[in-house]
């Protein structure tokens, strides 16, 4: 029981995933059905983003894993050594020297390429699922072409708050097709779901695959007059003084003080090395 | 002052450490042996196997140990395995009628060919706590009858003799596998019944009762539930016959279910059908419950709206592999969602508060 096939799954199960990959890069947006796994690992913990990883991966690839933009959360250490164990492949950190990235609510600073693949591990793919519980429905509802629903969600926040209470997984349009979920990233990270790598999504619990083809047009929805906000925390990271990078909040004593740092750790780490300091680097380092 | 959370892989591999020492326990108690396991909590053995699709009681009864008798944990851990294992055919279908019966009751009809054979069960036990067992496991031999030679013939074939309950035409059409293809909905009453039959006992339990309670109550008796072995038989394509390649222990449940007919039918009996690998009677029950819910359409009933009668509810919920994965990885970190929900709580709030300062000075104006 310790000889498992290269990145865990028979080649038969990487065929079958692969084919649902092939069918949502033709059909950008579009959620493929496919035929789970059960993972060593429990759903809802990356099941789907390990399989398309693991159906993605040739021996020559360099991988890297990431969670909440950090490559050293406890679950991006626990997927990568299972990569690292069942197909030998290199690791890295570093983003520009990754050929597969697998990422958990983030997509990173740094711009991607076109030697490059995004894979996201994806809870819940469906973006009109928590305005309607039916996969009958929705379905329905996408082949139809038939987003009212969420448009009227979107106004209702905006009538209700004065502003689009979505801060996070904010549903989009791909290709003027269909609507997607990002998955959970935060909104801060919609405009770079236009860029020049490909972008894989992963749902294992849920049995779906859905992809995004390079340079795809991907819309955030908004109103003309309530136009989309990539926002994020109006500071700059305390580490390396980036003005440009999502943040994570941290609380650092019991009177409430805060910092804030990228959530982005080889991002945050490539500009201390060279030479950026923020408001508390020194002390840090 | 801030230290970056590094170290994540240190604190994975003592957790595990930790958790291995907490499994055995104390070392000064003797270690279980698979053997203790597989024969004296043979019934979660049982439970272990059904929902994790996987007949093997000795690694079923090495998951137990290993999950520190977490039975969902366990359920896992051979999923996990099984998933691993190539395929290299179909069984043909099990011939129940020719199981080997350690038990066998009806409730529907005082006796009948075969007989009530109560075998091993708590039914009649009154529950109360034999401290003897505390200091003393041995237990004075059980009196042994000659096994019974003939086949016992289903209960509900006497009531297809007089037509009065459903046929049931078999089919040769292969039936769905729901670990092969992607469920999709309607799914079916095959992949329906794979699905319960793999689901959580204590969710189809949950089902099966509020249909009793009045969410889509289904009038069901038990119709005959047996306990026993049936052979499994291969075909071989080199041989090109039928080979019997072991034998599992079963349980079924035949319901036996009112139904006041509708246009097309008369007044009929109705089915409802549970199958669990060992013994699983409570299981099996309430599969047959549920199973017979979910087939009001089919039968031109009226939905009532009752959970157990949605199949897209009870097929999406029922499996606790996937409903404890879920539900457990809200423990993994959100901190870049919960971070971009701070933000916009925050903005929400003070567009609150200037708008009511807002208000406050008009009003003062006015």
């Amino acid at each position: 029981m310790s000889d498992y096939n290269f990145a865990y799954l028979d080649e038969q199960t990487k065929r079958m995933i692969r084919r649902a990959i092939l069918k949502g890069l033709a059909v950008p947006g579009y959620q493929v059905p496919f035929a789970s796994r059960e993972m060593p690992m429990p759903y809802g913990w990356g099941t789907g983003g390990v399989q398309v990883t693991a159906a993605t991966l040739t021996p020559d690839d360099t991988l890297k894993v990431i969670d909440q933009g950090a490559d050293d959360t406890t679950n991006a250490v626990s997927i990568r050594k299972f990569f690292q164990r069942t197909a030998g492949v290199a690791t890295t950190e570093e983003t520009t020297k990754a050929s597969v990235i697998q990422t958990r609510h983030r997509i990173p600073e740094a711009e991607l390429s076109e030697d490059q693949v995004l894979v996201y591990q994806v809870p819940i793919p469906e973006p009109l699922r928590f305005l309607e519980p039916r996969e009958t429905e929705t379905r329905k509802m996408h082949s139809l072409e038939e987003y009212g629903l969420m448009h009227v969600k979107l106004y209702e926040d905006i009538s209700q708050h004065g502003d689009i209470a979505t801060s996070y997984a904010y549903p989009v349009k791909v290709e003027d097709r269909y609507v997607m979920d990002p998955s959970p990233i935060p909104k801060f990270d919609n405009p770079k779901l236009e860029m020049a790598a490909i972008q894989l999504f992963g749902a294992g619990r849920e049995q779906r695959i859905y992809a995004v083809p390079p340079y795809t047009r991907v819309v955030s929805l908004d109103f003309e007059d309530y136009p989309f906000e990539a926002s994020k925390a109006d500071h700059a990271c305390d580490l390396c003084a980036a003005g440009d990078s999502y943040l994570d909040e941290v609380i650092l004593d019991d009177a409430g003080s805060r910092m804030f740092v990228c959530s982005d750790t080889d991002y945050c780490r490539s500009r201390r090395a060279a030479g950026h300091v923020g408001r508390l680097g020194e002390e840090a380092a | 002052m801030y230290v970056a959370v590094k170290g994540g892989e240190r604190a994975i591999d003592n957790a595990h450490a930790w958790l291995a020492e907490e499994r055995r326990g104390d070392t000064a108690v003797a270690e279980l042996s698979l053997e203790q396991i597989r024969e004296q909590m043979s019934l979660a053995v049982n439970r272990v196997m059904a929902e994790g699709s996987l007949y093997d009681p000795d690694l079923a009864a090495l998951a137990i140990k290993q999950s520190r008798g977490d039975l969902i944990e366990a359920v896992f851990l051979i999923r996990a395995y099984r998933t691993t294992l190539p395929r290299f055919g179909y069984s043909q279908s099990v011939d129940t009628g020719a199981m080997a019966c350690d038990r066998r009751i009806s409730a529907t009809f005082k006796d009948a060919p075969g007989g009530q054979v109560l075998g091993a069960t708590f039914d009649y036990t009154h529950r109360l706590l034999d401290f003897k067992l505390a200091a003393d496991g041995e237990v004075p031999e059980a009196p042994i009858a000659a096994p019974r030679m003939e086949v016992t013939p289903h209960i509900t074939e006497f009531l297809q003799g007089e037509d009065i309950i459903e046929r049931e035409p078999a089919s040769e059409a292969t039936p769905g596998d729901l670990t092969r293809e992607p469920m999709s909905f309607p799914a079916g009453r095959a992949v329906r019944l794979q699905s319960l039959a793999r689901g959580d006992e204590g969710f189809i339990l949950g089902m099966a009762y509020s249909t009793q309670r009045g969410y889509a109550r289904n009038h069901a008796f038990v119709g005959e539930l047996r306990i026993g072995k049936v052979p499994v038989e291969m075909e071989i394509p080199e041989l090109g016959f039928a080979i019997e390649i072991g034998e599992v222990e079963l349980t079924e449940c035949e319901t036996v279910n009112q139904f006041k007919g509708s246009k097309t039918v008369p007044p009929q009996f109705t089915r409802g059908y549970g199958l669990v690998f060992g013994q699983s009677e409570r299981k099996s029950i309430a599969m047959a419950l549920v199973d017979r819910a979910l087939r009001w359409e089919e039968l031109g009933e009226d939905n009532l709206g009752a959970a157990a009668q949605d199949e897209e509810f009870v097929l999406s919920h029922s499996d606790n592999i996937q409903a404890t994965g879920f539900l457990e990885h809200i423990k993994l970190p959100h901190y870049v969602d919960f971070q971009s929900e701070l933000e916009l709580v925050r903005k929400l709030r003070r567009e609150a508060q200037d708008l009511a300062e807002q208000m406050a000075a008009r009003e003062a104006a006015e």
